[in-house]
C-alpha cells in the first residue's frame, strides 16, 4: 500500500515574521524556512507505518516553487521514498491545493494520505477536509493515535474537550495533530542517501485544473500592538490592581 | 427561498455548544435572515434553544441515528441538500466547524474563509494568519460564502421573546466507511483551554511536573484552565495538549497568567489576544514583560504561595 504525505514549506516557526511595508503580505525573502510542523508529524506516521510493515511505499508531494525540492528533500532524509514536485509559482488557496492532490492520489495510487491539520503560516486547516471531500473518502482530523490492520485504521482525534475515536475503512484521509508523535531528525547518511532518491517534477499548467479563485487577499496587516504594561512590586499589589483596575477577578 | 444566512448549530444532542451563540451574533450582524440547522438525534431541545436565540428566523432540525456524532461526511451532504437561497454558510471555528465547513466548501466549488474575526463588509471578511502575528483582509466573490467564525471575536447572541418556528427536516444521508467507535471526555472539571475565562500557564522555570502542580491548584483557585509552554511540555511537565503557543492552542481569555515563562515568540502568538496578561518571573528583561499588563519579577517559588494566600 502507498501513503502520500502531502507537505508545505513555510516560515521558520521559530523566526519572527515581518509585515510587508505594502501590506502586500508577510516578507518570505531571506527568511528562514522549514516543513510546516504539523506535516513533519505526518511524514514520521507514515514512516512509522512503513517501519512496522503496515505500508510499502512512502510518497511525499508538495506544491510551489523551485525551493519546495529543499522540504521535499528533507521529507526524503527522513525516510520518504519518493517525491513529487507540483511546480507553479503562483500562491494557491486550500481548494485548488486539494484538486491537485485529488489527482495526485489518483496518479499515484495512493491508499492513505496524511497531511498537517493546518499550515503554520495560511492557519487555514482547510486542505485535509476539501481533498476528502473531493475524493469522496472518509476523514479523521486531529489524529493523536493511529491504528492500521488491514483495510481498517482507527484513529483518535483531538476533539474540543475530548478524545473521539473513529474506525475509517481505507481508502482514507487523516490530519494530524501535535501528540500523534515526536518527528526524528534526518542523519547525515540518509540526508546523504536522499540526494538520489527520485524527485518527480510536474508543471501545475500540466493539470486540467483552472487557477481561478473567488477569495482575495486584499491587505495583510501587523496586528494591533499590546500595550506596555506596569510592573508591580508584591503579590498584595497584583492582586489589588487584578480586583479593583482590570476587575478580572471575581 | 429568499436570500438568507445558513448557520450549523454545534451541540451534543442535549444542549446548545455556547460558540454557536457567538457565531449567531457575527451571523446576525450581516442584516440577512438568519436560518439555523440542527443535525443530531434526538435533539430537540437543541432546536427549542436555537428558537430562543435572537435574530433566528427559522430552526431546520434533521434527526436521525446517523446524525447522532455529526460526522462531516454526510452532514456536509445534508447542508448541501439546504443550501439553496443561503448567501453565507456558517459554523463555530473549533473542531466541530474546521471539519464540517471545508467539505461544505469544496462542494460548493468555493473557497472558504477560516477563523474570521471581523466582518469589514458583506465581502469583506479579517482573519488572523501565523498565529495572530498578522491580520488579512479578505475579499470573496463566491455567490455562497462559507465562512467560520473565531468565537473569542464575536460576543454571544442574545434571546428574543417570539421564539423562531421549527421545521423537521427529513433528508437522510448514511454514513459510509467511517464508524464511531469512542469519545473519551475530559476528565478535568477544568474549562477547556480554548474557552475558558482565565488561563494559567507554566514554563521551564517549574523545573518538574511536581512543582508543575502549583501552577493547577492555582488555575483550580480561579476556576481557569491549565496551559504551558513549550519549553515545559518538551521537558515533560505536562502533556501536549497544554500547549499554548502557534503549533498548541491559541487561546484569548479575559486573564492569561504566564508563570515562569520567558516569552518566545512560539509562545506569544498563542496568547497575545488575551484580555489582561500577567506575568511572573525573576529575569526581568524576559519578553513576556511586553506583552504583560502587569509584571512581577520574582522567584515563583516564593511568589506562588504567597500569591494563593492573598486569593484566600
Amino acid at each position: 500500500m502507498k501513503v502520500l504525505v502531502a507537505i508545505k514549506r513555510v516560515i521558520d516557526p521559530y523566526v519572527k515574521i515581518r509585515v510587508k511595508q505594502d501590506h502586500s503580505g508577510v516578507e518570505t525573502q531571506n527568511v528562514k524556512m522549514a516543513m510546516n510542523p504539523f506535516d513533519e508529524i505526518a511524514v514520521e506516521e507514515a514512516i512509522r507505518l512503513k517501519e512496522k510493515g503496515l505500508v510499502e511505499e512512502v510518497i511525499v508531494v508538495s506544491i510551489g516553487d523551485k525551493s519546495v525540492q529543499e522540504t521535499l528533500r528533507t521529507g526524503l532524509a527522513l525516510g520518504a521514498d519518493s517525491a513529487i514536485h507540483v511546480e507553479t509559482d503562483q500562491l494557491f488557496s486550500s481548494l485548488l491545493i486539494a484538486k491537485i492532490l485529488k489527482q495526485m492520489v489518483q496518479k499515484t495510487g495512493s491508499q492513505l494520505i496524511i497531511l498537517g491539520k493546518q499550515a503554520i503560516d495560511s492557519d487555514n486547516a482547510q486542505t485535509g477536509s476539501m481533498l476528502a471531500a473531493l475524493l469522496e473518502w472518509p476523514l479523521a482530523s486531529f489524529a493523536s493515535k493511529i491504528m492500521l490492520q488491514g483495510d481498517k485504521c482507527q484513529v483518535t482525534c483531538e476533539v474540543d474537550g475530548g478524545l473521539q475515536t473513529v474506525e475509517l475503512t481505507l481508502p482514507a484521509v487523516i490530519t494530524t495533530d501535535l501528540r500523534l508523535n515526536t518527528p526524528r531528525y534526518a542523519s547525515l547518511p540518509n540526508i546523504m542517501k536522499a540526494k538520489t532518491k527520485p524527485l518527480t517534477v510536474i508543471p501545475f499548467n500540466s493539470f486540467d485544473i483552472s487557477p481561478n479563485m473567488d477569495m482575495h487577499t486584499i491587505d495583510v496587516s501587523p496586528p494591533p500592538v499590546r500595550k506596555a504594561g506596569i510592573k508591580v512590586a508584591s503579590v498584595q499589589e497584583l492582586v489589588e490592581k487584578l480586583r479593583h483596575e482590570a476587575k478580572v477577578l471575581l | 427561498m429568499n436570500m438568507h444566512t445558513l448557520v450549523i448549530a454545534e451541540h451534543d444532542n442535549k444542549q446548545l455548544k455556547s460558540a454557536t451563540r457567538h457565531t449567531l451574533k457575527a451571523a446576525s450582524s450581516l442584516n440577512l435572515p438568519v436560518i439555523v440547522l440542527i443535525a443530531g438525534y434526538q435533539c430537540e431541545a437543541v432546536a427549542n434553544e436555537v428558537a430562543k436565540c435572537e435574530g433566528v428566523s427559522q430552526v431546520l432540525l434533521a434527526e436521525h441515528i446517523d446524525y447522532l456524532h455529526q460526522f462531516p461526511e454526510n452532514i456536509s451532504k445534508l447542508v448541501i441538500s439546504l443550501v439553496d437561497g443561503a448567501s453565507y454558510v456558517m459554523a463555530p471555528a473549533d473542531t466541530f466547524g474546521k471539519q464540517l465547513m471545508p467539505r461544505v466548501a469544496a462542494l460548493l466549488d468555493t473557497e472558504q474563509i477560516s477563523d474570521v474575526i471581523r466582518i469589514d463588509a458583506p465581502d469583506t471578511f479579517v482573519r488572523p494568519i501565523y498565529a495572530g502575528n498578522a491580520l488579512a483582509t479578505v475579499k470573496s466573490t463566491a455567490a455562497k460564502k462559507v465562512l467560520t467564525i473565531r468565537s473569542t471575536a464575536f460576543p454571544m447572541i442574545g434571546e428574543q421573546t417570539q421564539s423562531a418556528s421549527i421545521s423537521h427536516i427529513d433528508v437522510h444521508f448514511p454514513l459510509d466507511r467511517i464508524q464511531f467507535v469512542d469519545l473519551q471526555v475530559s476528565e478535568s472539571s477544568r474549562p477547556e483551554l480554548g474557552n475558558a475565562r482565565v488561563v494559567v500557564s507554566g514554563g521551564r522555570a517549574l523545573q518538574n511536573a511536581e512543582n508543575f502542580k502549583m501552577i493547577e491548584a492555582l488555575a483550580d483557585k480561579l476556576g481557569g484552565a491549565v496551559g504551558a509552554s513549550r519549553a515545559a511540555v518538551d521537558a515533560g511537565f505536562v502533556p501536549n495538549d497544554y500547549q499554548v503557543g502557534q503549533t498548541g492552542k491559541i487561546v484569548a481569555p479575559e486573564l492569561y497568567i504566564a508563570i515562569g515563562i520567558s516569552g518566545a515568540i512560539q509562545h506569544l502568538a498563542g496568547m497575545k489576544d488575551s484580555k489582561v496578561v500577567v506575568a511572573i518571573n525573576k529575569d526581568p528583561d524576559a519578553p513576556i514583560f511586553q506583552v504583560a499588563d502587569y509584571g512581577l519579577v520574582g522567584d515563583l517559588f516564593a511568589l506562588l504561595p504567597e500569591l494563593m494566600k492573598e486569593l484566600g
